[in-house]
């Protein structure tokens, strides 16, 4: 029985699709499983499908066809009092009118646990989150964050089988989010939470998630772990949503196995790896991350070397981002840490740019 | 950096002489013109307002007619002890200032006011003034007595001594069916006579009772509007605001045509067959509801409606993922959100409602009449601004009141939300 529970995902997507107006598709044939104890963040822009997704989890709204399944149980027409999966909404929608502890109180008052037990359990969470002095204020009174921490802990303090977070940290100010991420991963680790997290920061996803499902169009583009995500973009929406990225439109000329030759700009070509579904004579999208572009490479013996002239230095303090022009790519940045740059280096000189067959990926064409 | 702190430190601590007197000086302007801007307004209020208020107050305990018009027999009066017939003094100063009240409506003055005290003491002034005699050298306490046998009666003298001192408080016991008895103490007046007791009553339930139907029609059409997308709920609220276009004296009047026995809901009812005789809707409580409830409905959907517009419908939500049933998630999250739009509605439409005139006084029968209908008698038929003084008294005092607990219970929400 064990061994069937670990290998049964906790939510199953199977085939789901969602429309609102009967012609556009806002959720194309979506299938997903979440493991239990697994942090899976939903991530894309806005209108993506993303929130739908999770929105048809919590029950508030139902999938046009297809099946949710959470464990054995078939979600579908299960409404959302019934479905026992905890949630953080965006604006925390704390209760204004009852104190933190009274809003603590309102899941377990719901589901009929009596008094006492259930002023143990506030009290338990209400120091996890060390909160227990503030146990008496309203929501209005407490900061953002500690506002956060009473949203988490309500949607916790009834011990639901899935958490499901709604870009819970998007009103907060840059450094309490990041204090925040962590603080809801190590809850995580410490409690064996399921959580299914929605977000737009692509950094967010990565610091805090297992797994992340990349949305865009209604579609996952890709789903897995953060190294991988970044590392090994599937497609060049991916590589552009996380991380920065720069872009160099070609065609292949030649493909073997998992490398491929490119031509791009005016007579330049590189070695590159090879994106899924690709062939020889296609058009593509050659992607490379900034910091993995070498600066005055003619000494390091790279695969592909190229020239370009130096544009703009923006310097963000522990390195700098320099602005060059490649094969008419006048938007082509390198990462460059403040002590390896040459300081006799200024704006309109020509540079030599280099990289590894390895850092360089052949993606579709958009 | 330190150093840098350390020298602004003791800039900000140590004391600038004058700078107060130049904060006030570059206020100074900003001051006036916020005055120059509220000026219009705050003169407005005061003649519109202000005066006329506290002029209705001041009648509910004006006695000064006696005063002005008799100010010696009233000074007399007032020392005498009302057991025995007034001095000759009294006698001499009264017949000398009743001769004097002639000229410039003193006399209809405290003809008036004197009627209040004994319906029939017009008529003793006109009577005893026809004859008195032009000459000054006379006893007047034996020819008054002559002219006629009330002058001789302590109980006469005892109404005028009554009309004596600048204020009295008979207006407002009156209001409250009491009056002072003949030992001074006050007592309720005889049963048959008894009205405004009953009538403030009447107004309160009516008031009530309009405020209660207001409040459960309005506040599920209050939801409505604001959880409906804009365009639709932009069409409802044309409906809402309807009834401001035409005047009040239009829709009440539409409400009798409606409403009578051959009018448009007694006839659709007997075509139906549903009744067999007409039923009596208007000229009754029933006629003062439906008018009351139609005119004042808007007053309750508008606060309950900006205050729900307010509201996240994302509460409810987390609610009911929290395991709370949409009805429970509704009236133990919801509801309690709306509380400060109920007491404002509440209060606005209680307020108006207990002021009501023309509506009442067009479509209920005899036994619908409020206060303000005796107000309005008192002022326009009988000429009696103390009574209609004092019984608008006694209606702002409930205004003040209500308005009293709405404050605080609009201070409480306050405390919530902050």
């Amino acid at each position: 029985m064990q061994l069937t529970t670990e290998m049964e995902p906790l939510v199953r997507f199977s085939g789901v699709q969602k429309t609102y107006d009967g012609e556009h598709l806002v959720v194309k044939d979506l299938n997903l499983n979440i493991k239990k104890g697994e942090f899976v963040t939903l991530l894309g822009p806005s209108g993506s499908g993303k929130t739908t997704c999770l929105m048809m989890l919590a029950g508030f709204e139902t999938p046009t066809s297809g099946d949710i399944f959470l464990g054995q149980e078939r979600l579908n027409t299960l409404p959302p009092h019934k479905r026992n999966i905890g949630m953080v909404f965006q604006n925390y929608a704390l209760f204004p009118h009852m104190s933190v502890e009274e809003n603590l109180l309102y899941p377990l008052k719901t589901r009929k646990i009596s008094k006492a037990i259930a002023k143990e359990k506030v009290d338990k969470i209400l120091t996890t989150i060390k909160l227990k002095e503030f146990a008496h204020r309203r929501p209005s009174q407490l900061s953002g964050g500690q506002q956060q921490r009473v949203a988490l802990a309500r949607a916790l303090v009834f011990e639901p089988q899935l958490v499901l977070m709604d870009e819970p940290l998007g009103a907060l100010d840059k450094q309490l989010r990041e204090h925040m991420q962590l603080e809801i991963k190590h809850l995580h680790q410490q409690l064996g939470l399921t959580v299914v997290f929605v977000t737009h920061d692509q950094s967010e996803a990565l610091t805090m998630s297992d797994r992340v499902a990349v949305f865009n169009d209604g579609v996952i583009q890709q789903i897995d772990t953060p190294n991988n995500l970044y590392e090994y973009p599937a497609n060049s929406f991916v590589a552009q949503f996380i991380g920065e990225n720069n872009t160099l439109p070609g065609k292949i000329q030649s493909k073997e196995q998992d490398t491929c030759q490119v031509s791009f700009g005016d007579g330049f070509t590189t070695r590159a790896l090879a994106g899924n579904n690709l062939k020889s004579g296609d058009k593509t999208q050659l992607s490379i991350r900034p910091e993995r572009v070498r600066l005055n490479s003619g000494h390091m013996n790279l695969e592909n070397q190229f020239n370009a002239t130096l544009h703009e230095f923006i310097y963000l303090g522990d390195h700098l981002r320099l602005r060059c022009e490649l094969a008419g790519n006048d938007q082509f940045y390198v990462k460059v840490p403040v002590n390896e740059l040459c300081p006799n280096l200024k704006a309109g000189d020509r540079i030599q740019l280099g990289w590894s067959d390895q850092d360089v990926r052949a993606l579709d064409y958009q | 950096m330190t150093s840098a702190l350390a020298m602004s430190q003791p800039a900000i601590s140590e004391k600038v002489p004058g700078l107060k007197a130049q904060l006030r000086r570059a206020e100074r302007l900003r001051k006036l013109k916020a005055i120059a801007l509220v000026a219009p307004l705050a003169i407005f209020l005061m003649i519109a307002f202000v005066i006329p208020i506290s002029n209705m107050l001041w009648r509910s305990v004006d006695n000064s007619e006696v005063m002005q018009v008799m100010p010696e027999t009233a000074r007399l009066l007032t020392e005498w002890d009302g057991k025995d017939l007034p001095s000759e003094a009294v006698f001499s100063l009264f017949a000398q200032e009743l001769r004097d009240s002639r000229t410039g409506g003193g006399l209809g003055r405290i003809g008036r006011r004197l009627n209040y005290e004994d319906p029939t003491f017009r008529t003793l002034l006109t009577q005893t003034l026809r004859v008195l005699p032009a000459t000054t050298e006379t006893t007047w306490s034996e020819t008054l007595q002559s002219i006629h046998p009330r002058w001789s009666e302590t109980e006469t003298w005892l109404a005028l001594q009554r009309a004596a001192p600048a204020t009295t408080d008979r207006y407002l016991l009156a209001a409250l069916d009491l009056k002072r008895g003949s030992d001074g103490n006050i007592e309720r007046i005889e049963e048959n006579q008894r009205v405004y007791q009953q009538v403030f009553v009447r107004t309160l339930v009516i008031a009530g009772g309009v405020t209660l139907i207001c409040l459960l029609m309005g506040f599920p059409l209050a939801y409505l509007l604001a959880t409906l997308p804009t365009s639709q709920s932009n069409i409802l609220m044309i409906f809402v605001l309807l009834p401001f276009w035409t005047s009040l004296l239009v829709r009440t009047a539409a409400w009798i045509v409606l409403l009578q026995s051959g009018g448009l809901v007694n006839t659709t009812l007997m075509t139906l067959g549903l009744i067999e005789s007409p039923l009596q809707l208007v000229f009754n409580r029933i006629g003062v509801f439906f008018a009351m409830v139609h005119i004042l409905l808007p007053f309750m959907i508008l606060p309950l409606y900006s205050v729900m517009k307010g509201i996240s419908p994302v509460y409810q939500r987390a609610a009911t993922s929290l395991g709370a049933h949409p009805f429970a998630a509704f009236w133990q999250i919801y509801v309690p959100q709306t509380l400060s739009g109920v007491a404002a509605g509440t209060i606005l439409v209680f307020i108006m409602a207990i002021g009501y005139y023309i509506t009442p006084a067009l479509v209920g029968g005899p036994s619908d009449q409020m206060v303000s209908y005796f107000v309005a008698y008192y002022t326009n038929t009988t000429n009696n601004w103390g009574m209609a003084a004092a019984l608008g008294t006694f209606l702002l005092i409930a205004t003040l009141l209500l308005y009293l607990v709405y404050h605080k219970l609009v201070n409480q929400k306050q405390l919530i939300r902050n």
